[in-house]
C-alpha cells in the first residue's frame, strides 16, 4: 500500500483523530508512516489540513499539489479548496457538510453553490458520505471523523479487522463503542 | 520491529528521550509548536514538571535544577526563546553539574507565529552548541544524545525542532529510563559570574567549543550526529547540505544526490564539509529561514549555494527543491476559482467577543498583545490597532501616552489576556504607574492559556500536573500595583462592558478592567443552550459581533447555527427588536 492522505477540514471537526488512526493503522499492516499536523492558530475554526503518508518508507512528512491519492474532505468547502492536491485518478471523499466561514456568515462572499460542478473538473472519483447525519443519529456530533473513517475503510478496502484494531489503539476507552457503531454506519453507507 | 514502535509527535519524542535520559526537572510556557513538549513529560511521576510564567523563568529554573545535580529539560518556541535568553547567555559560561537540554521551535511559515526568526544564530552567539533532529526517532535520540554532550563538554546544548518536525508523527522506539544524579557542589569561581570569574570563564567556553568542534569533525561521534550519503555513483555532480525536515524534503526531491545531512547545526563540522565538497563540482546548501550554514561555509571558504536557489522565506518542500535545483516547472493552475477564505475566528461564545464588539462601537484605539483575543483584529470586529510580543499591550500603550499625552489616551486601550499578563504584563504595569501614565488596561482574563490549548497558569489555581495552587488573585496583583481605577466586569454583559469601558478611558490615572469569564470551551454548563431569531428585522447587526454561529441566508435574514451556539446570549443583546432569545426560554 502506498498512499498520499490528505485530510481537509475544519479547525474542531476531529481531523487530527483521524490521522492517528490512519497512522496507527499503518503502523499494524507492517508500514511506514508519518502523519503532519497543524496546531494552534488554525485550530480556532480555520481551515485545516492534515497530511498522512503510508509507504514502505516515508521521507517527507507532506507532500505537494496533485500527490494525493485520496483527498478526505470532512466539509465542502473545504473539498474544494483542497482539489488541486488530488492526482489524475484519484479518490475525493466529501462530507455533505457546509460550514459557513466568516466572510460567507457576514455577507462579504458567497458560499460557492456549485462545489461538485467544480470537484468534477479534476480527474479524480468523487464519493459523498453524510457523516453528519450518522453523527446525529448517533447523538454525538464528535463521531462525524470516525464515520468517515468507516466509509473511507470501505471505499479504499482496508482490512476491516485491522482498521478497527487501529481505532481500538487510538481513542479514549469511554468513547470506544460510540467510535465504532459510527464506523460501522459509515462502513455501511459506503457499502449499501 | 514496527509493531514495536509508537507513532508520535517529534514533540512527544523529545519528551520521551528526556525521559528516558533520566530528567528531574521540566519547566517551560507554552507556546506553539513546542506546547506538547512539556504536557507530555508532565504525565511522567518521575518527573517534577511545571507550567512556568515565562520562558525567562523556566530557564533559571532549569538552570537551577542543572546547578544542583538533576538532569532538567527546558522547552520554548522561537520567540520565547527571546525571553529566556538572557540567564542562557550567561549560563553557556558557568556551564553545570548535571545536564540541560533547551528545546526551541522555530515555525518558518508562521503557522502560529508573529515572526520567522531563526534560533540557530542564538547558538552560534551563546555559544552554545545546537541539534536539529529529522524526524521523531531522532527527536528522541538527539534529546538522549543532547544529555550526553551537556555534560561531557559542561554546557547547555540546544536541541532545534521547526513545525514540520514538532507537529509531524513518526514512528519512535521506546526504552527505559536511567536515573541520573550528581552530588550538588559549591564552586564560586564556577558559579557566581562576577566580571573577575567570568573573565576566567570566556576562555573556557572557547576552549570547549574548540573541543566539540575538532571532536564533531573528527570520528568520536561516528555517523550518530552527522551522516553522509553517497549518491549513485556518477549520478550527478552536486553535492547537498542540509539538516531537519529539509533532509526529508531532499531526499524526495533529489534521491540519488549526495547528501551531507547535519545533525548538529552549530558548531558546523567545516572541516568534514569541505572533504565532502571536494568531490562534487558544485556544493548547494538547502535550509529554510536564514542562509546560516550558507553564510558560515562561505567564511571559511568553502564555495556553495544557497538562497541564491531557494529563498528566504515560509516553508520549504519537496516541490520548492526540485524546482530551484532541477528546474522542474510549477504544476498547472487549479481548476477552482473563488474559494472564499476561511481564517481562524473566535469560536461561538468566545468570552473576548463583547469586549471587542463595544471598543469597536466606541471607536477606541486597541493595542493588542498574543493569544486568542489576537483574532480581536480581524473582521468584523477589526479591534485590534498593534501587536508585538507577549506583554507588549501595556507598555506600547503607556509609550503612546509619554509620547501624545492625556487627551490621546483618552481614546486608548490596551487588552491582554490573563495568562499573557501573568508572562509579562504584570512588569509593564507596575512601570507604567511608576511613572504616571494615564492609560486603560482591560484584562480579558478567560481563566486559561486558550491558544495553545488550555494550559494552567498561575491564575487558575491548579498545576500542570492539575494539583491544587495557590490561585493568584490578579485584582489584588493590579491594586498591589498601585492601580485605583479598577472593575472586574462579566464580559457577557455588554451595557456592562460599555459602562466600563466608558468609565475608565475618562479616569486620570492608569486604569484596569478584568472581563472575567472562563474559556467557553471550558465552561461545560454553557454547552447546548441555542438562541433562536423571530421576525428577524434583516438589519445585520448582531452580525458585526463575528459569531460563527450565525450566518447571513440569501433574503438576507440571520439565520442561527443551533449546533454551534453557546447560548451566550451576547447577539441578543445587540438585537434592536429584542427578537433573539433562547429556544427554551431559560
Amino acid at each position: 500500500m502506498n498512499l498520499n492522505i490528505l485530510i481537509a477540514g475544519v479547525g474542531g471537526q476531529g481531523t487530527l483523530l483521524a490521522s492517528k488512526i490512519l497512522g496507527n493503522y499503518a503502523q499494524l499492516n507492517g508500514q511506514d508512516c508519518k502523519v503532519s499536523e497543524v496546531h494552534g492558530m488554525a485550530q480556532r475554526g480555520g481551515s485545516v489540513v492534515t497530511y498522512v503518508r503510508i509507504a514502505n518508507k516515508v521521507y517527507s512528512p507532506l507532500f505537494d499539489k496533485k500527490q494525493a491519492d485520496v483527498v478526505l474532505a470532512f466539509e465542502e468547502l473545504e473539498a474544494l479548496r483542497s482539489a488541486g492536491h488530488i492526482k489524475d485518478g484519484g479518490i475525493i471523499i466529501v462530507n455533505k457538510q457546509n460550514i459557513y466561514p466568516m466572510p460567507c456568515a457576514l455577507g462579504a462572499a458567497e458560499y460557492p453553490g456549485n462545489i461538485y460542478e467544480q470537484l468534477s473538473k479534476y480527474n479524480a472519483k468523487i464519493h459523498k458520505i453524510d457523516a453528519i447525519g450518522i453523527a446525529t443519529k448517533l447523538n454525538d456530533i464528535r463521531t462525524v471523523n470516525i464515520a468517515m473513517l468507516g466509509f473511507s475503510a470501505a471505499v479504499l478496502n482496508f482490512d476491516k479487522e485491522i482498521f478497527i484494531s487501529a481505532i481500538e489503539k487510538s481513542v479514549a476507552k469511554p468513547t470506544l463503542e460510540i467510535n465504532l457503531k459510527a464506523f460501522e454506519q459509515g462502513y455501511i453507507q459506503a457499502r449499501g | 520491529m514496527l509493531q514495536m514502535k509508537k507513532l508520535m509527535l517529534g514533540d512527544h519524542a523529545v519528551a520521551q528521550g528526556a525521559y528516558e535520559a533520566g530528567v528531574k526537572v521540566a519547566a517551560a510556557y507554552p507556546g506553539t509548536p513546542s506546547t506538547e513538549i512539556t504536557e507530555y513529560i508532565a504525565n511522567f511521576n518521575e518527573v517534577n514538571a511545571e507550567w512556568s510564567v515565562n520562558e525567562k523563568v523556566s530557564m533559571e529554573v532549569g538552570v537551577g535544577a542543572a546547578m544542583a545535580g538533576k538532569r532538567a529539560l527546558v522547552a520554548m518556541k522561537h520567540v520565547g526563546l527571546n525571553v529566556a535568553a538572557d540567564p542562557l547567555f550567561t549560563f553557556s559560561y558557568t556551564g553545570l553539574n548535571a545536564g540541560l537540554v533547551a528545546v526551541v521551535a522555530d515555525d518558518p511559515g508562521m503557522h502560529s507565529s508573529q515572526n520567522e526568526q531563526d534560533s540557530r544564530y542564538y547558538a552560534q552567539s551563546a555559544h552554545v552548541p545546537m541539534l536539529e533532529p529529522a524526524d521523531s526517532q531522532e527527536a528522541k535520540d538527539f534529546t538522549m544524545l543532547a544529555y550526553e554532550l551537556s555534560e561531557k563538554y559542561d554546557t547547555p546544548v540546544f536541541v532545534r525542532l521547526t513545525t514540520r518536525i514538532a507537529h509531524a508523527r513518526s514512528f519512535v522506539e521506546i526504552g527505559e529510563r536511567k536515573e541520573v544524579e550528581y552530588p550538588y557542589k559549591q564552586d564560586i569561581s564556577k558559579y557566581v559570574m562576577v566580571p573577575a570569574n567570568a573573565r576566567k570563564r570566556h576562555p573556557a567556553v572557547e576552549e570547549r567549543e574548540r573541543r566539540l568542534s575538532n571532536d564533531i569533525n573528527g570520528d568520536l561521534f561516528g555517523e550518530s550526529i552527522n551522516k553522509v550519503e553517497y549518491g549513485k555513483a556518477g549520478s550527478n555532480k552536486i553535492g547537498i547540505v542540509c539538516s531537519g525536515a529539509v533532509y526529508q524534503y531532499v531526499k524526495e526531491a533529489l534521491p540519488d544526490f549526495a547528501i551531507f545531512k547535519l545533525g548538529m547545526v552549530y558548531p558546523i563540522a567545516f572541516e568534514n564539509i569541505r572533504e565532502f565538497a571536494s568531490k562534487y563540482e558544485k556544493l548547494i546548501v538547502v535550509e529554510e529561514l536564514e542562509p546560516f550554514i550558507e553564510n558560515a561555509l562561505k567564511a571559511k571558504g568553502i564555495e556553495c549555494h544557497g538562497k541564491n536557489l531557494t529563498g528566504l522565506q515560509g516553508e520549504l518542500s519537496v516541490q520548492k527543491i526540485s524546482e530551484a535545483i532541477l528546474g522542474h516547472k510549477a504544476l498547472p493552475e487549479e481548476h477552482t476559482e473563488n474559494i472564499p477564505m476561511r481564517p481562524p475566528v473566535m469560536c461561538a461564545g468566545c468570552t473576548h467577543r463583547g469586549v471587542f464588539y463595544i471598543l469597536n462601537k466606541l471607536k477606541l484605539n486597541v493595542v493588542g498583545d498574543i493569544g486568542c483575543y489576537s483574532l480581536g483584529c480581524s473582521p468584523p470586529l477589526n479591534a485590534m490597532h498593534s501587536l508585538i510580543c507577549m506583554g507588549a499591550s501595556i507598555s506600547n500603550a503607556h509609550g503612546m501616552f509619554m509620547a501624545k499625552g492625556k487627551e490621546f489616551s483618552k481614546t486608548n486601550v490596551a487588552v491582554i489576556g490573563d495568562s499573557t499578563f501573568i508572562h509579562s504584563g504584570i512588569t509593564s504595569l507596575i512601570d507604567a504607574v511608576y511613572n504616571k501614565s494615564n492609560i486603560t488596561v482591560i484584562i480579558m482574563d478567560n481563566r486559561t492559556t486558550g491558544m495553545t490549548g488550555h494550559q494552567n497558569h498561575p491564575g487558575t489555581g491548579l498545576t500542570i500536573k492539575n494539583e491544587p495552587t495557590h490561585t493568584l488573585d490578579l485584582e489584588a496583583i493590579c491594586r498591589a500595583c498601585g492601580v485605583q481605577n479598577l472593575s472586574v466586569i462579566d464580559p457577557y454583559n455588554l451595557a456592562e462592558v460599555e459602562n466600563a469601558i466608558k468609565e475608565r478611558i475618562k479616569a486620570d490615572g492608569v486604569s484596569v478592567i478584568i472581563a472575567k469569564r472562563p474559556c467557553i470551551l471550558l465552561d461545560k454548563s454553557m454547552r447546548h443552550d441555542a438562541v433562536s431569531i423571530s421576525d428577524c428585522k434583516k438589519c445585520g447587526i448582531c452580525l458585526k459581533i463575528g459569531c460563527p454561529a450565525l450566518s447571513r441566508r440569501k433574503d438576507n435574514s440571520v439565520e442561527v447555527d443551533a449546533a454551534l451556539c453557546t447560548g451566550c446570549m451576547v447577539c441578543a443583546q445587540t438585537c434592536k427588536s429584542g427578537n433573539i432569545k433562547k429556544e427554551n426560554n431559560k
